[in-house]
C-alpha cells in the first residue's frame, strides 16, 4: 500500500469505528424506553395498570375465587412522615371493584409534597392488577401536622393466573418537588405517566 | 518528532531526549513503555489500598479504617485496578508487540495513539483526587449501584463521573489505532489467518471495547443528570428505575471482564508454544473460540442479576448462555493443554507464569460456572465467593498473564535477559501467596460471609487472618517484582534475537532491544 492509500484506508476506519462508538453511546441511552417497553409487555417489574371505572365495572366477577391483597408501605429516609395502609390486607373476588384507605401524616411543621410509587409483588401478576383510583395518581401535599386518608380502588382481572392466590401492593412515598400554590394535587402528567 | 534536535551514533534515528520525548511521542515503543509503567504504579497504588482493606479485615471488629473510608478502599481499588491497571497494561502490550508481530513499523494513527496514552495520567489523577475531597471519595463500589451513587454519593462523585468519561476516551481511541493497525498495516503476506493470537484477541477486544465503552459512558452520563440536573433515569420517584442502571451498566460489565481477559489468552497462546516446542494446538479454533465469547459476552450479563427479582424464565436463559460460555473457555484451556502434550516443556519463568495461568484460571472458570445456576447463585451472590472467583480469573489470570508477558518479551524490549533465579523467587512467591490469599476466600463465602463489609462475625475470622497474610506477602512480592524491573532494565545479559529458543514469530528476527524504528521495510511473510 502507498502512504496515500494507507492514509485513506485509515481515515475510513476511523470513520466507521466513531460512527459505531457514537451509536452505542446513543443505544446506552436507547435501553432506557427499551427496557420500559420491555417491562410493559412482559409486565415483569410490578408496575401496576390504571382504568376507567366503568371499564372496571363492566367485568364480571368471579365468584369462585379468592384472591389475598395485602398492603404494604414504605416511606423514603427524606420524607418525614407517618404511611401506613389503614387494613393490613382484604380478600377479594376477581373482578370485584374494592376501595381501601392508607393513611399519611406530616410529623414537621412544613408543607410538604411526596410521591408514592407502586409495585406489586408477584411481578407477574402487575399487569392484571389495575386501578381506578389512587392517591399514587397525583402528588400529595400535606400541611403542619396534617394527617389524611387517602383511597385506593382498584379491581383484580379476572384472568390473573390461577397459581396467584396472593398479591402484595406496596407503595413507596417519595419527597417531591413542592406544587405550586392553588394548585394542589395537580399532577405533572409528563412524568406520573411514566410512573404508572 | 521536531523535537529531536541530536542524532545519535546509530545509523537510524534514535529517541529524541529528555522529558519532551515522552510528552510528545508518537512511537509505538515509547507509548507502549508509558502505557507499561502507567499500569504498574497503579497496581501498586490499587494494592495499598487492598493492604488497608486486608488489615481491616485481618481481625473482626473496627481497627483500622472507619467503614466509610473502607468502603471507598473496595471501590478505589476496583475502579484503579480495573481501569487503571489491567486496561492500560494490556493496550501497553498491544503498543509494543502488535507492531512488531505483524511486521509494520509503527501504528496506523501514531498521533492519535499520543492521546490515548496521556488522557490517562489525567484521568487517573482525577480519580485519585476524590479521595481527598469533602465527603470523601466514591464509597459505593466499583460497580456503582444506583441510587447509592446518585442519591447517596458524595459530591466527589462527579469528578469520578468525569474520570470515566476520559478513561472510556482513552480505550475508545486505543482501539480504533489497533483496528487500524491490524487491519491496514499488516506486512505482505501476513493474512488474517496468519496473525499471532496475541493480536487476534487484542483485534477482537477492540471491538468489543468499542462497543461498551460508550454505554458505560451513557450509563454515567445519566448518573451524571441523575445527580445534577433533576432527570429521573434511576429514581423511582421521579418514575426511573434503581434496576435499569444494572442492565445498562452490566450490558457494559460482563463483556468488560472479558476485554480483560481476552489479551491474556492472547499471550498465553504465545508463550505455552514458545517453551513446549509445538505449534499452538487448534490455531484456528482458538481464533473462533475467541470470537464467540466475545459474541456471547453480549448476551449473559444478567448473570449478575439473578437476585434482582427476574422471572423465572429470564433465569433460566440467562443461566443456560452463561453456562454455555464455559464451553469456548474450555476449547482455549484444552488447546493450552494439548499444546503442551508430547512437547520437550522447558520451565523459564514466562512458562512457569503461563502454566500457573492455565490452573488457576480455571478455577476461576469452575467457580464462575457454579454461580452461573441461577438457583445455586442466590446463596454465592455478594458473597466472598464471587471476590475469590473474579480474583482467581483476574489476578491469577490476566495479572498473571501479564506478568509472564513482561518475563516473555523484557528481553526484547530492554535487551537484557531478566535474571532467571530472581524471576523464579517471585513467581514462587507470588503464586503460593496469591493461594493463600484467594482460596480460603471461598470458605468463607460458602459460609456466608457478605462482601464489602469492613467488620464480620467470629466463625469467620480464621480464614480472614490467613486470607490477609496471604495478602501482605502477595503485596510484597510485587514490590520485589519492581526491584526486579528495575535491576533489568539497568542491566543483565545481553539478550540474542531470538531470546527463546522455541520462539517463532516477527518479533524475534528483529535486534533485541528492539530499535527505535522497525520494519521501516515491511518484511516478507511467507
Ligand atoms: C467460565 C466463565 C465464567 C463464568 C461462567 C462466570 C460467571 C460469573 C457469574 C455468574 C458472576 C456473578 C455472580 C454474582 O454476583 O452472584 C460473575 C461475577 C464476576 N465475574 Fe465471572 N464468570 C466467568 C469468567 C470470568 C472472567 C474470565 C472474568 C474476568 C476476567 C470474570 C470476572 C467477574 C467479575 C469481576 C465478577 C464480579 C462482578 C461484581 O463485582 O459483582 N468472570 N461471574
Ligand atoms: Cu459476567
Amino acid at each position: 500500500m502507498s502512504a496515500a492509500e494507507q492514509a485513506a484506508a485509515n481515515r475510513k476506519v476511523v470513520k466507521r469505528l466513531t460512527i459505531a462508538a457514537v451509536a452505542m453511546f446513543g443505544f446506552g441511552f436507547a435501553l432506557v424506553p427499551l427496557y420500559d417497553v420491555f417491562c410493559d409487555i412482559t409486565g415483569i417489574n410490578g408496575k401496576t395498570g390504571r382504568i376507567e371505572l366503568e371499564a372496571a365495572l363492566g367485568q364480571t366477577v368471579d365468584e369462585d375465587r379468592m384472591v389475598t391483597v395485602e398492603f404494604l408501605a414504605t416511606v423514603s429516609s427524606d420524607l418525614p412522615w407517618e404511611f401506613k395502609p389503614m387494613v393490613k390486607k382484604v380478600k377479594v373476588h376477581p373482578g370485584e371493584v374494592t376501595e381501601v384507605h392508607y393513611y399519611a401524616m406530616n410529623k414537621t411543621g412544613n408543607q410538604i409534597a411526596g410521591q408514592a410509587v407502586p409495585s406489586l409483588a408477584p411481578g407477574l401478576a402487575a399487569k392484571y392488577f389495575n386501578k381506578t383510583e389512587c392517591f399514587c395518581f397525583t402528588r400529595q401535599s400535606l400541611g403542619p401536622g396534617e394527617g389524611k386518608q387517602m383511597p385506593l380502588r382498584f379491581v383484580v382481572d379476572p384472568a390473573l393466573p390461577d397459581e396467584v392466590h396472593r398479591v402484595s401492593l406496596s407503595y413507596t412515598f417519595y419527597q417531591a418537588e413542592p406544587v405550586a400554590a392553588g394548585k394542589e394535587d395537580s399532577s405533572d402528567s409528563a412524568q406520573l405517566d411514566s410512573i404508572l | 518528532m521536531s523535537t529531536a534536535t541530536t542524532h545519535d551514533e546509530h545509523h537510524d534515528h534514535g529517541a529524541p531526549s529528555g522529558l519532551m520525548r515522552w510528552i510528545t511521542t508518537t512511537n509505538h515503543k515509547d507509548i507502549g513503555t508509558l502505557y507499561l509503567w502507567f499500569a504498574f504504579i497503579m497496581l501498586l497504588i490499587g494494592g495499598a489500598m487492598a493492604m488497608v482493606i486486608r488489615a481491616e479485615l485481618f481481625q473482626p471488629g473496627l481497627q483500622v479504617v472507619d467503614p466509610h473510608f473502607f468502603n471507598t478502599m473496595t471501590t478505589m481499588h476496583g475502579l484503579i485496578m480495573v481501569f487503571g491497571a489491567i486496561m492500560p497494561g494490556m493496550v501497553g502490550l498491544a503498543n509494543w508487540q502488535i507492531p512488531l508481530m505483524i511486521g509494520a513499523p509503527d501504528m496506523a494513527l501514531p498521533r492519535m495513539n499520543n492521546w490515548s496514552f496521556w488522557i490517562l495520567p489525567f484521568a487517573g489523577t482525577m480519580l485519585l483526587s476524590t479521595l481527598f475531597m469533602e465527603g470523601g471519595g466514591p464509597a459505593f463500589g466499583w460497580t456503582f449501584y444506583a441510587p447509592l451513587s446518585t442519591t447517596f454519593a458524595p459530591a466527589s462523585t462527579d469528578f469520578f463521573i468525569f474520570a470515566v468519561h476520559m478513561l472510556g476516551f482513552s480505550s475508545i481511541m486505543g482501539s480504533i489505532n489497533i483496528i487500524a493497525t491490524v487491519l491496514n498495516m499488516r506486512a505482505p503476506g501476513m493474512t488474517l489467518m496468519k496473525m499471532p493470537l496475541f493480536v487476534w484477541t487484542w483485534f477482537i477486544t477492540a471491538f468489543l471495547l468499542i462497543a461498551v465503552m460508550p454505554v458505560l459512558a451513557g450509563a454515567v452520563t445519566m448518573m451524571l443528570t441523575d445527580r445534577n440536573f433533576g432527570t429521573s433515569f434511576f429514581s423511582a420517584a421521579g418514575g426511573g428505575d434503581p434496576v435499569l442502571f444494572q442492565h445498562v451498566f452490566w450490558f457494559f460489565g460482563h463483556p468488560e471482564v472479558y476485554i480483560m481477559i481476552l489479551p491474556a489468552f492472547g499471550v498465553i497462546s504465545e508463550i505455552i508454544p514458545t517453551f513446549a516446542r509445538k505449534k499452538l494446538f487448534g490455531y484456528s479454533s482458538m481464533v473462533y473460540a475467541t470470537a464467540s465469547i466475545a459474541f456471547l459476552s453480549f448476551i449473559v450479563y444478567a448473570h449478575h442479576m439473578f437476585t434482582t427479582g427476574m422471572p423465572v424464565a429470564g433465569e433460566l436463559y440467562f443461566m443456560y448462555a452463561t453456562i454455555m460460555i464455559a464451553v469456548p473457555t474450555a476449547v482455549k484451556v484444552f488447546n493450552w493443554t494439548a499444546t503442551m502434550w508430547k512437547g520437550s516443556m522447558t520451565f523459564e519463568t514466562p512458562m512457569l507464569w503461563a502454566i500457573a495461568f492455565v490452573f488457576l484460571f480455571t478455577i476461576g472458570g469452575f467457580t464462575g460456572l457454579m454461580m452461573g445456576i441461577a438457583p445455586a447463585d442466590m446463596q454465592y451472590h455478594d458473597t466472598y465467593f464471587i471476590v475469590a472467583h473474579f480474583h482467581y480469573v483476574l489476578v491469577t489470570g490476566a495479572l498473571f498473564a501479564m506478568i509472564g508477558a513482561f518475563y516473555y518479551w523484557m528481553p526484547k524490549w530492554s535487551g537484557h535477559m531478566v535474571s532467571e533465579r530472581l524471576g523464579k523467587i517471585h513467581f514462587w512467591w507470588s503464586v503460593i501467596s496469591v493461594n493463600v490469599l484467594f482460596f480460603p476466600q471461598h470458605f468463607i463465602g460458602l459460609a456466608g460471609m457478605p462482601r464489602r463489609i469492613p467488620d464480620y462475625s467470629l466463625q469467620f475470622a480464621d480464614w480472614n487472618m490467613v486470607s490477609s497474610l496471604g495478602g501482605f506477602a502477595f503485596g510484597l512480592a510485587q514490590v520485589f517484582f519492581l526491584f526486579i524491573i528495575i535491576k533489568t532494565i539497568r542491566g543483565g545479559k545481553a539478550a540474542t534475537s531470538q531470546v527463546w529458543e522455541g520462539a517463532h514469530g516477527l518479533e524475534w528476527t528483529v535486534p533485541s532491544p528492539a530499535p527505535y524504528h522497525t520494519f521501516e521495510t515491511a518484511p516478507e511473510v511467507r
